[in-house]
């Protein structure tokens, strides 16, 4: 198949970027988007240009490293509306596009992760909301017996239905305020529902909502773009959750 | 069983590697000397199940107040690093964590699957210590060292608490106490899993951990850093050079002690279930400086992985080999029908060649003889799916029709219906109504830099841990098993031991101008600008591409003297031409991914070399490891005990040297040798 | 560059957080919410005629007397929605800003996956219904915009008022701003109190924001519209 793609390109963090287009003639439709990409590169290195720089890893949807805004759409998803399972950009297959059509790609666009090169962001500042508390004080060796606490098996299955989230920031990309709320409460609830995450309960949302807002993600406004982007299917639960536990938090 | 392997003819053995250096006495082969033999001074004598409480006892203990002031460099954070660094933080000491993706979260460790193996015995099925420990040595093959494989056994139990209490969601059952399941074929039940994501969750939970000492300021943390150079002072490793990966600079760190813990090499082959940026550079720069490579040639591969489908693919995607148990392997009698639509072959127009070959097992063979058995049918030009330039097409017909005739769609859909999704996402075809196509893949290394029972390599200071070290598998590792060794090593193993060489630090401040530091700036500055001055007309990828299908071709599944030599000669002259006709764009003082992947594939190139030497000096076949010429008449792997119950622990002599190998004998005091038979 | 060390901030107490300033929304919302269900009750007055609508207005007035002077309930209760006022605008606009500044720059291409059109409308939605407040205080409270005629009659005011007809446009749009507000408002409030943490929940507190926007619409718009098609005399 062949297809036009109008990449990002921004030579570095300081740089103005701007659309560019490239065409591709010899797409197979079983490629996947991010070998789509490769093709391009390969290409553009033999032409003397240098390649399109975008973030990938495991490339079978587990690790969040990858993370387009395709046609406005972060991982190219098409949204639980649309009633097609949601994937991560390196799930994506060229099959779910039309020959000639015109794909535009971007980066993630929120002020929390600055872009670094091309279609690159950094993400770190989920790493320093993780930091800030989002984590079960238990230092190796001293845990007790695993079995010394059952734990409901609802609330066992629920801490891991949200604790699948794999990091990859596309509910901030989706998100009219670019606010990182679908994370920060998956997060909050995966710790929440385990006995183990009771004792540091209200300072861990105290300690993540802070840090969330000291790093320049927007608010919630509860519209729902950040669960019908994510490739795991978080759902808009988590942050009731934790709205409910920063509220509580309060009383403590 | 026939090698149908075919080399071209200028693999003439005439200008084979043996010509080159015939002149110089004690090379074998051609292409490696013997050293002295290597032994493992650490463990202590004594039974088995006490050695590690006497290791840790005699280990010295490195004083609460002193520990900030020792500096510890971790490259990795996957679930051996990522652990590692947590505890060592949260021990005080002052941790550096690096690792080459934007955040420590995304370390492969991520992408495990199945499960992780503990001996806890709760299903009070038989399970112990001593069984998990008996099974791993069994599963390597034999070739493993015991002491280690024991430890392991005996901390797996921790490692559950740890992990439980860090809030890691294992599946559990309506009484609220964790559930267990079996896993690869083994009788007891002692697989803890977290739906099909048990990586993902340890991975998050040692990330947490190692988070939360980034916050205590205990670890600092340089992501996107990849390190590019070990440095080594007075025999000590005392650092390492380290490349911002988003500014390019070339950055110099020190320490008392370093851990690599940078996972394993998979992706020598280019194509394999690695992620894209897994490379085998910090633990190959160690080898460069004195750190012996053990066992390269030791690689697992996966039978039911989604098979190739062009010559652009980048990636390989496992499927989980529960699939085989109900699923039929085919493929067309007749060349001619390789590219028809398998609905529209009749049944007796099929091969179901491992119906055919093995009665008994049938579908259920080990996974190398599944692979293996795939792989000639493809060589015989009996493959299905798409042709994939030079190689033919590379895929087998896993066929569910049978099973949904005989248990109909719906119970399918229930046992494998994420499976099938997958497959269906990727493939863009409905496993329900068209065969499943199926190939090997390459999935997980065993062999990696040697260590003794402290996972302390060659060079003293310098400790290796998880998959890149090359310690608890043998030959070939069990399921369930890689994310057992990785926390074993980071959270318990490793913090015991390192204190043990702690203890005699600070070692003396290195200056920054010392010769030794120098060199090793030097020395990555100058590959850097070899590979942006080259202008050459070939891409990176290109030559990595190429490399990846010597290696599986030649040092795949199936090994043979004359493909080995064949591939040395091939690689070396990849080798030459890489460093001449390499095509890197753009600068070294920004984000450059061509740059970082030529430092990576310069490395693979030089590995894969080894791999060929190791797999031609090991003339025997065990674990992952299948000589053509070693096996026995029903085609199964033989092994040499007697010639080959040793680790070929191999040293780097210089550029245009031979390597050195050195023998570690295997002894086996607790338990007994024996073939491995699937009849 | 790239490394995850964490910066030490001034750290922000949960009630000026972003979900401290959307719980001072969803709480004064929730506020409007039982004043307008207050407010469209007293409307409906008119359809059992003039005198009932003018008593209902008077006892507004008298209300707690004599413990409160004419007109303190009332009093007490505005002040409360001024209160509650201030307290939504401050949140919406401190929310508003801190979203334009967490992306600076746009999208080039856009495509919403699962937003309600009254979601996307909340913020000019929100800035028009304020408009609307203001002129309907001049209107009907400060008496200051007489359209109709003047009267001192609050029945015969109203009647004469929407026998105009755009006026009683300008109100039919106000309320389908109202309704669309409540719709989200509703909803978003449930979550921001944390009562949605489940997918049941979650459905049953979008239903109650579309029963309460069309009930809230529909008992708001039957007077004037009855009023101009001559129904209520």
């Amino acid at each position: 198949m062949r297809i036009k793609v109008r990449i990002w390109r921004q030579d570095g963090p300081a740089a103005q970027g701007k659309l560019v287009d490239y065409d591709l003639d010899d797409i197979s439709e079983d490629m996947s988007f991010l070998e789509m990409l490769d093709v391009l590169n390969e290409d553009l290195n033999e032409r003397g240009v240098e390649p399109v720089a975008f973030d990938s890893d495991c490339r079978e949807g587990i690790c969040g490293m990858c993370g387009l805004v395709i046609n406005g759409r972060p991982h190219g998803n098409t949204g639980g509306r649309d009633g097609e399972a949601n994937t991560t950009t390196c799930q994506l297959h060229m099959r779910s596009f039309a020959d000639g059509e015109t794909i535009t790609i971007e980066p993630w666009r929120a002020d929390a992760f600055p872009v670094i090169r091309d279609l690159v962001v950094d993400r770190t500042a989920f790493d320093r909301i993780i930091a800030a508390g989002g984590f079960i004080s238990a230092n190796t060796g001293s845990a007790p017996e695993a079995h010394a606490v059952p734990v409901e098996k609802k609330r066992a299955d629920r801490a891991f239905d949200v604790a699948t989230c794999i990091g990859c920031g596309a509910c901030v990309a989706a998100c009219p305020n670019a606010s990182g709320m679908l994370f920060v409460g998956a997060k909050i609830t995966h710790l929440a529902e385990l006995p183990q995450g009771q004792p540091e309960r209200w300072t861990r949302v105290q300690a993540m909502v802070a840090e969330h807002d000291a790093d320049g993600f927007g608010g919630c406004t509860n519209i729902g773009e950040c669960s019908a982007a994510c490739p795991k299917d978080i759902p808009l639960d988590v942050i009731s959750t934790l709205n409910k536990d920063l509220r509580r938090s309060m009383l403590h | 069983m026939t090698d149908t392997t075919t080399y071209p003819d200028t693999a003439a053995p005439s200008t084979g590697p043996d010509s080159d250096s015939g002149s110089v006495s004690g090379l074998v082969h051609g292409v490696y000397r013997e050293g002295e033999p290597l032994f493992d001074s650490k463990a202590p004598a004594g039974p088995i199940d006490k050695k590690w409480n006497e290791r840790k006892f005699a280990a010295k203990l490195v004083n609460p107040a002193n520990r900030r002031k020792l500096d510890v460099i971790i490259v990795g954070t996957g679930l051996a690093g990522g652990a590692a660094a947590a505890t060592l933080g949260e021990a005080g000491y002052n941790v550096k964590s690096f690792c080459y993706q934007d955040s420590p979260r995304r370390a492969h460790s991520i992408a495990a699957q199945g499960g992780i193996n503990a001996a806890k015995n709760y299903k009070e099925d038989g399970d112990s210590v001593f069984r998990l420990f008996y099974d791993t040595v069994k599963g390597g093959d034999y070739r493993s060292r015991e002491t280690n494989v024991y430890r392991l056994a005996e901390v797996s139990a921790n490692i559950i608490d740890q992990c439980v209490a860090q809030g890691v969601p294992f599946a559990r059952e309506y009484g609220g106490l964790l559930d267990n399941r079996s896993f690869g074929g083994v009788q007891v039940s002692r697989t803890f899993y977290a739906r099909g994501q048990t990586g993902q969750q340890l991975l998050i939970g040692a990330y947490q951990a190692l988070e939360r000492q980034v916050g205590a300021g205990t670890v600092q943390m340089f992501a996107r850093h990849e390190m590019v150079e070990l440095i080594v002072v007075d025999g000590r490793a005392r650092g390492i050079i380290a490349r911002d990966m988003v500014t390019g600079e070339i950055e110099t760190h020190m320490a008392d002690a370093v851990v690599l813990a940078s996972g394993g090499y998979g992706n020598v082959f280019f194509l394999s279930t690695n992620a894209m940026g897994c490379n085998v550079t910090a633990t190959w720069r160690a080898y460069r400086k004195g750190a012996y490579f053990a066992n390269p040639c030791y690689t697992q591969i996966h039978p039911t992985c989604i098979p190739v489908h062009g010559d652009k693919q980048s990636k390989l995607t496992l499927m989980s080999e529960s699939l085989r148990n109900d699923g039929r392997i085919w493929v067309p009698k007749r060349k001619e029908d390789c590219d028809k639509d398998p609905r529209q072959i009749p049944e007796e127009d099929r091969d179901y060649y491992l119906e055919r070959i093995y009665p008994g097992f049938g579908n259920l063979v080990p996974r190398d003889i599944a692979s293996r058995q795939a792989k000639n049918m493809c060589d015989e030009g009996r493959g299905v799916g798409p042709e994939v330039e030079g190689q033919g097409r590379r895929g087998v017909y896993l066929d569910f029709a049978d099973a949904i005739g005989r248990m109909g769609e719906d119970a399918v859909r229930t046992k494998y219906g994420n499976l099938f999704d997958m497959y269906q996402r990727i493939t863009g075809e409905n496993p329900y109504e068209v065969p499943m196509r199926i190939y090997p893949a390459v999935h997980y290394t065993m062999g990696g830099l040697w260590v003794d029972y402290d996972l302390q390599s060659t060079i003293p200071g310098l400790f290796v841990a998880g998959e890149a070290n090359f310690s608890d598998h043998g030959a070939n590792r069990l399921g369930a098993s890689a994310l057992m060794q990785g926390l074993s090593d980071g959270y318990f193993v490793l913090p015991n031991t390192i204190r043990d060489y702690l203890a005699s630090g600070p070692y003396p401040k290195v200056a920054p101008d010392h010769p030794a530091v120098v060199e090793a700036q030097e020395s990555v500055r100058s590959r850097i600008d070899t590979f942006l001055s080259c202008q050459g007309t070939r891409s990176v990828d290109s030559f990595h591409k190429e490399l990846g299908q010597i290696m599986w071709e030649y040092c795949g599944m199936e090994r043979t003297e004359e493909g080995l030599k064949y591939a040395i000669e091939q690689i070396r002259a990849l080798k030459a031409e890489f460093w001449t006709n390499v095509r890197v764009l753009g600068t070294n003082d920004q984000l450059n991914q061509s740059l970082e992947k030529a430092g990576r594939v310069a490395d693979f190139i030089e590995l894969g070399e080894l791999m060929c030497i190791d797999a031609l000096h090991r003339r025997e076949s065990c674990g992952g490891h299948f000589r053509a010429e070693s096996q026995t008449e029903d085609g199964e792997a033989l092994r040499h005990d007697d010639d080959f119950a040793y680790v070929a622990a191999w040293a780097f002599d210089g550029d245009d040297e031979a390597p050195i190998l050195h023998k570690e004998d295997l002894v086996y005091e607790f338990i007994e040798l024996k073939q491995r038979s699937y009849k | 560059m790239a490394t995850t060390t964490l910066q030490k901030k001034k750290p922000i107490s949960p009630m000026h957080s972003t979900i401290g300033l959307k719980l001072m929304m969803a709480v004064s919302g929730l506020f409007f919410v039982l004043y307008v269900l207050l407010h469209m009750y007293g409307n409906l007055k008119i359809l059992s005629g003039r005198a009932a609508f003018d008593e209902y207005a008077h006892h507004l007035r008298i209300l707690g007397e004599p413990m409160l002077p004419y007109g303190g309930a009332l009093w007490i209760f505005r002040i409360l929605l001024l209160l509650a006022l201030v307290a939504h605008v401050y949140s919406a606009f401190t929310l508003w800003k801190g979203a334009g500044e967490a992306r600076s720059h746009k999208y080039a291409v856009r495509s919403a996956a699962a937003a309600t059109v009254s979601s996307r409308w909340m913020r000019w939605g929100g800035v028009a219904l304020l408009a609307f407040v203001v002129f309907h205080l001049f209107q009907f409270t400060w008496l200051q915009i007489n359209v109709g005629g003047e009267f001192s009659s609050p029945a015969a005011r109203v009647v004469a008022a929407f026998g105009v007809w755009w006026l009683t446009l300008i109100y039919v749009v106000a309320l389908i701003a109202l309704a669309m507000h409540l719709r989200h408002g509703v909803w978003s409030a449930c979550q921001t109190l944390g009562y949605t943490s489940t997918a049941r929940a979650r459905r049953t507190a979008n239903a109650a924001g579309i029963v309460l926007a069309v009930v809230v619409a529909g008992g708001f718009l039957i007077p004037p519209l009855g009023i101009l098609f001559g129904a209520i005399k």
